[in-house]
């Protein structure tokens, strides 16, 4: 069999071998270009799976170049997508019985918005990989479509510069694809907005409470020698015993902050997610704290001043998953709650030795 | 959902805006409408400060202080210098933001 020249290089024609993810080739002005299944096998969606879940998105990608969905040809669309392979995946998937030409930037295998925040969703990427696929060659269209989260990154008018293309900002999400070419390019208002559901809330939480669960045991170690330690040793039944309520709660914190304000977060009062984990963090500390009703009163304390500035802590991490939140607003959360965090952290570390004191009856 | 109010960079210069319409098409919560032949700025708060309008305004009618609302982005940079960025994970394999 003659060896095939392809496009999708990240230089200029190269050979490669076949990606797994590409079913065969389609003949073009331009050479021949793997062509991509709409389908998505059940692998593509345990990828996604594991996405949502662990770190195994930090290194999920496709190459960078051209690719062919169904049987495009010189007046097909042309859909401009990161190389995070879930981005590759739902454009595909969203393209389905469709024809058209995907082009993949090369974003490091990170999602659009993201990527064009950074700068590698940008202008000179996307000029670079046009030159590189011969879009010129390739298309009588002389129109690109791009993710409108791209647009971060993207200036329409310097590419229109550089490479006489016109770039149309597509929907938000890559689902609205198929109505927004149908319609003649053109996007509805709510394809132009991005929503934050419930729905999209939950799907970040477990990337929110899992890091968190990672950094889990230095804490609770951290507890377990406070209450073991004594003028003799560390005796575990004081550390097991005493650290109880304490590991409870330390879990409970990551509850409310990554689970629980996430979840509720347009129906916690006040705008501020500093606040809004506070809340949580007080009525979740609250309702752990009745499992353990005889409590020492500088425990007591420590349980109420910590805690629910833990979750506070937590819940501020949050800010960036949203779709919503911005560098000024939380440069001004942060400028009032670091310094509450850090007296609380203070506060409960000298009561605690407070705490020893008393019990080791030293003073 | 809206957030912190009143602490928006946002701003747009009438004069230099030529009413095409470009920044209402990229912003992602509708802050921008157009009133007569020109855009106008209709929902302060509820800017993420992304800067795509600034970045595809041809017209430079747009500025913003635009930059990342991410706690843990802001406080990398308050700890290790540098502009906020969403590189606070770096290398394979540990957790990463996106």
């Amino acid at each position: 069999m003659p060896e095939i020249k392809l496009t999708i290089a990240p230089g200029t024609f190269k050979e490669l071998k076949k990606p797994p993810y590409a079913t065969g080739t389609v003949q073009s002005a331009i050479g021949k270009v793997w062509q991509v299944p709409a389908e998505l096998t059940t692998a593509d969606k345990f990828g996604i799976f594991r996405c949502r879940t662990s770190a195994y998105r930090n290194d999920y990608k496709v190459e960078p170049g051209l690719y062919a969905i169904g049987q495009p040809g010189g007046a097909s669309d042309i859909i401009v997508t990161a190389n995070y392979k879930y981005s590759f995946d739902v454009v595909r998937r969203a393209l389905k019985g469709m024809s058209a030409w995907i082009l993949v930037l090369n974003t490091k295998g990170i999602n659009v918005w993201c990527a064009a925040g950074k700068g590698t969703f940008g202008t000179a990427e996307l000029i670079k990989r046009m030159q590189l696929a011969q879009l010129d060659k390739l298309s009588e269209r002389k129109t690109i479509i791009l993710p409108q989260l791209g647009a971060v990154g993207i200036s329409a008018h310097e590419v229109r510069k550089a490479t006489g293309f016109k770039v149309v900002y597509g929907p938000v999400h890559a689902k609205d694809l198929r109505a927004f070419i149908s319609a003649g390019h053109k996007a509805t208002k709510e394809m132009r907005t991005m929503e934050f559901p419930i729905t999209s809330r939950m799907a970040l939480v477990p990337m929110e409470v899992i890091p968190m669960l990672k950094k889990y045991p230095f804490f609770a170690l951290i507890v377990l020698l406070a209450f073991g330690l004594e003028p003799s040793g560390i005796l575990f039944k004081n550390a097991i015993g005493g650290g109880l309520p304490f590991l409870a709660f330390g879990l409970g914190s990551i509850f409310t902050g990554a689970a629980l304000t996430p979840a509720l977060l347009p129906f916690i009062p006040t705008r501020s997610f500093a606040v809004k984990g506070w809340i949580t963090g007080v009525v979740g500390t609250g309702l752990l704290m009745s499992a353990f009703p005889h409590f020492n009163t500088i425990l007591l304390g420590i349980t109420l001043l910590f805690f629910p500035v833990a979750s506070s802590y937590i819940a501020l991490q949050f800010t960036g998953s949203t779709t919503f939140t911005g560098m000024s607003g939380v440069n001004k959360e942060l400028k009032t709650s670091i310094p509450i965090y850090l007296f609380s952290v203070a506060v409960s570390v000298l009561l605690l030795i407070v705490y020893k004191i008393i019990e080791w009856r030293v003073l | 959902m809206k957030y912190i109010s009143k602490v928006v960079s946002l701003k747009l210069n009438a004069e230099k805006c030529v009413g095409c319409g470009m920044c209402l098409e990229v912003c992602p919560h509708n802050v921008l409408r157009m009133e007569g032949r020109k855009a106008v700025i209709a929902d302060l708060d509820g800017c993420m400060e992304c800067g795509a309008c600034m970045t595809n305004c041809a017209f430079g009618a747009i500025t913003v202080n635009k930059g990342v609302g991410c706690a843990a982005a802001i406080i990398n940079s308050l700890l290790y210098g540098g502009e906020p960025s969403c590189d606070c994970s770096g290398g394979k394999g540990r957790d990463s933001c996106c």
